[in-house]
């Protein structure tokens, strides 16, 4: 039996491509109307974790927490070659800052029962804090190397990881389980295969179960879960109750860090002296730089 | 909570004994922020042989090192380093704990801050100390933590009002170094290791590290190309400007995703904080990132095609044009006023 891992996935607000519409009128960000995209480091920490099993077998478990929606990134997963995914998503969950986060996908991990690795992005582009890692891998007790690059090598207990310092790199040695995040530069992850996107295009998680059973009462719920989940299309999914959770450390209530205030960047007014794109006009420039001793 | 301890703590972090530049602007920062508070402004040294690290600390307002000195801890490791860390904090409950957005404080913090339960802000660009209401309630002197949020768009306020300590990391260059006139006499205070199985979780079993030789903190003059310069090719005129009028040669991330650059010459948020004599802007839009790396530079020339360019906003001197024709024409010119 080959090493299980455990990949913590995101799905975030694509915040690189930020257009005008997206902006609300007081210069806050309409996250509703952003695309939303599967974090990038963390499809590079899930081939990690594919290429682990695919030298030394084993399974691999993608797990997100967020709204409903949030499953679109576990097929993702399912399509790349995860083995199992799991959606854990309650309404108490929602305003979790990386405390109450981690508070939550720890006690889910440990709730998947036996682990050799737990797998995450380095950061998520909607807040590139860096934190939801190392708090999940202090809530599990376990070690973790953040910024980590390239697996070199794996044995029974141990994993031999190259990470990422400031200004050169280190191998670090460490015991199993361990908790790992991975920048952008350790893989190119896999595209989909056509097969599994076929396989996989319809597997639901129990909210989305339960939509479909709205309005048709010839459907049963229970009757439909154990269908997909014969045939392997059932995303496990988990609430605030089914993981027997500290509502005081979830969400909003387990979060110390509030928004205090928002500013949308607002430029000063520039009041730059414009200088012609000639030679006269950069030669006025020049003699200014060079009378402030900036120049010459 | 009138009782509650008003200390800030600076992690001073070192690379092979060699403190990190930024632990120093944090202390000068810190330093300030002890004042509003009427606290104490305290520097948490953890290392082998670190004592004379510790007395530099003094140089920057430090009442008091905490020293942890011992072999074991000579090179940083993300157990010993946060089990020591974590049991100094809960023993102290200091009000701000201040951390380098580096690699080991981004590693180290949030270990800290899970343990204790602490409020935990990454990368602030500026940091305040305010009375604040917040839900109808009054809090007196909390930490404000400002920084970029959404990929740059909005500037975000983090407080952490419930909580005993708060935690923050700060990137290198944000704060200014302020060394004072004449150390404090400050008092070290050692505290022993007491070694853990745990810690030896995890072995180094190699370490490369060289020194930055590019220096762009240091520089007074700074060239830096965007995307807008359009090609690797085009770049080469950034160096042959640097090169001509004393300067280093920057960019921005873009440039730098676009390969027109190597990562350790990036000015930005992500970069490196620069505040030149002159910072001339090449083809750079002008992100909030790449300004929040540079805006406090002392004169910026802004050279690009788009006069609604964000740039032109913080500039001292605008040029609306293509930046591959503008640079030549400046080189030109320049070299003739040397004869």
């Amino acid at each position: 039996m080959g090493p299980h891992s455990i990949v913590l996935v995101k799905q975030v607000p694509d915040t690189a491509n930020i257009s005008g519409q997206v902006m609300k009128e007081d210069g806050t960000v309409n996250r509703a109307k952003l695309p939303a995209i599967f974090n990038h480091e963390d499809r590079v920490a899930l081939e990690l974790a594919l290429q682990i099993k695919d030298k030394l077998g084993g399974k691999v478990t993608a797990i997100t927490m967020g709204p409903p929606r949030a499953s679109d990134v576990l097929r993702e997963c399912l399509f790349m070659g995860a083995d199992d995914a799991v959606l854990i998503s309650d309404r108490k969950f929602a305003g979790a800052d990386t405390l109450a986060t981690s508070y939550v996908l720890s006690e889910a991990i440990k709730k998947l029962g036996k682990y050799d690795f737990v797998f995450a992005g380095r950061q998520a582009i909607d807040g590139d804090t860096a934190q939801v890692g190392p708090q999940t891998s202090e809530k599990l007790g376990i070690p973790q190397i953040t910024y980590s690059e390239e697996i070199l090598d794996i044995k029974e207990r141990s994993a031999r990881i190259r990470r990422k310092i400031d200004g050169g790199y280190e191998i670090l040695e460490s015991n199993l389980p361990v908790l790992i995040t991975v920048i952008k530069d350790a893989a190119f992850p896999r595209p989909y295969k056509a097969k599994r996107i076929m396989a996989y295009k319809n597997a639901k998680t129990l909210i989305e179960l339960e939509k479909l059973t709205e309005g048709n009462s010839l459907l049963y719920i229970d009757q439909l879960k154990e269908e997909y989940r014969s045939k392997k299309l059932y995303i496990q999914t988990l609430t605030m109750d089914d993981l027997k959770l500290d509502e005081a450390r979830c969400g909003v209530h387990g979060s110390p860090t509030k928004v205090h205030k928002i500013e949308s960047v607002v430029l000063a007014d520039g009041n730059h002296e414009l200088i012609a794109p000639d030679k006269s006009g950069l030669s006025i420039l020049i003699d200014k730089l060079m009378e402030d001793h900036i120049l010459g | 909570m009138g009782t509650m301890n008003k200390d800030v703590w600076i992690f001073i972090e070192q690379r092979n004994g060699k403190p990190a530049d930024v632990s120093f602007e944090l202390l000068s920062k810190g330093r300030k922020l002890a004042e509003n508070l009427r606290g104490e402004l305290k520097a948490v040294v953890i290392g082998s042989n670190v004592k004379s690290l510790a007395e530099e600390t003094f140089k920057f307002g430090a009442s008091e090192a905490l020293v942890i000195d011992h072999p074991a801890l000579e090179h940083f490791r993300t157990i010993p380093y946060s089990r020591v860390l974590t049991e100094l904090v809960e023993l102290h409950k200091p009000r701000i704990v201040l951390f380098g957005a580096t690699v080991i404080g981004r590693d180290l913090a949030p270990r800290v801050a899970s343990h204790t339960k602490s409020g935990l802000t990454a990368d602030c660009t500026d940091l305040q100390i305010s009375t604040v209401k917040y839900l109808k309630k009054d809090y007196e002197d909390l930490l404000l933590q400002i920084r970029p949020a959404f990929g740059g768009n909005i500037i975000a306020t983090i407080i952490t009002p419930e909580v005993e300590v708060q935690m923050a990391t700060v990137r290198e260059g944000v704060m200014r170094l302020e060394p004072l006139p004449a150390p404090v006499k400050g008092k070290i205070t050692s505290i022993p290791y007491v070694q853990n199985e745990f810690d030896e979780v995890i072995k180094i079993i190699e370490q490369h590290r060289q020194d930055n030789k590019v220096n762009l903190k240091g520089a007074s003059i700074i060239v830096s190309g965007g995307y807008g310069m359009g090609s690797k090719s085009n770049f080469k005129m950034i160096h042959d400007l640097a090169a001509l009028i004393g300067g280093e040669v920057a960019g921005s991330r873009a440039a730098v995703d676009a390969g027109f650059i190597t990562s350790d010459r990036q000015v930005g948020q992500t970069g490196v904080t620069v505040r030149p004599k002159l910072y001339i802007a090449c083809g750079i839009s002008g992100a909030i990132q790449h300004r929040a790396g540079m805006s406090e530079s002392n004169k910026i020339i802004a050279i690009n095609t788009d006069p609604d360019a964000p740039i032109f906003g913080i500039a001292h001197y605008g040029i609306v044009g293509d930046a591959a024709q503008i640079i030549p024409m400046f080189i030109n010119v320049f070299k003739q006023k040397l004869r």
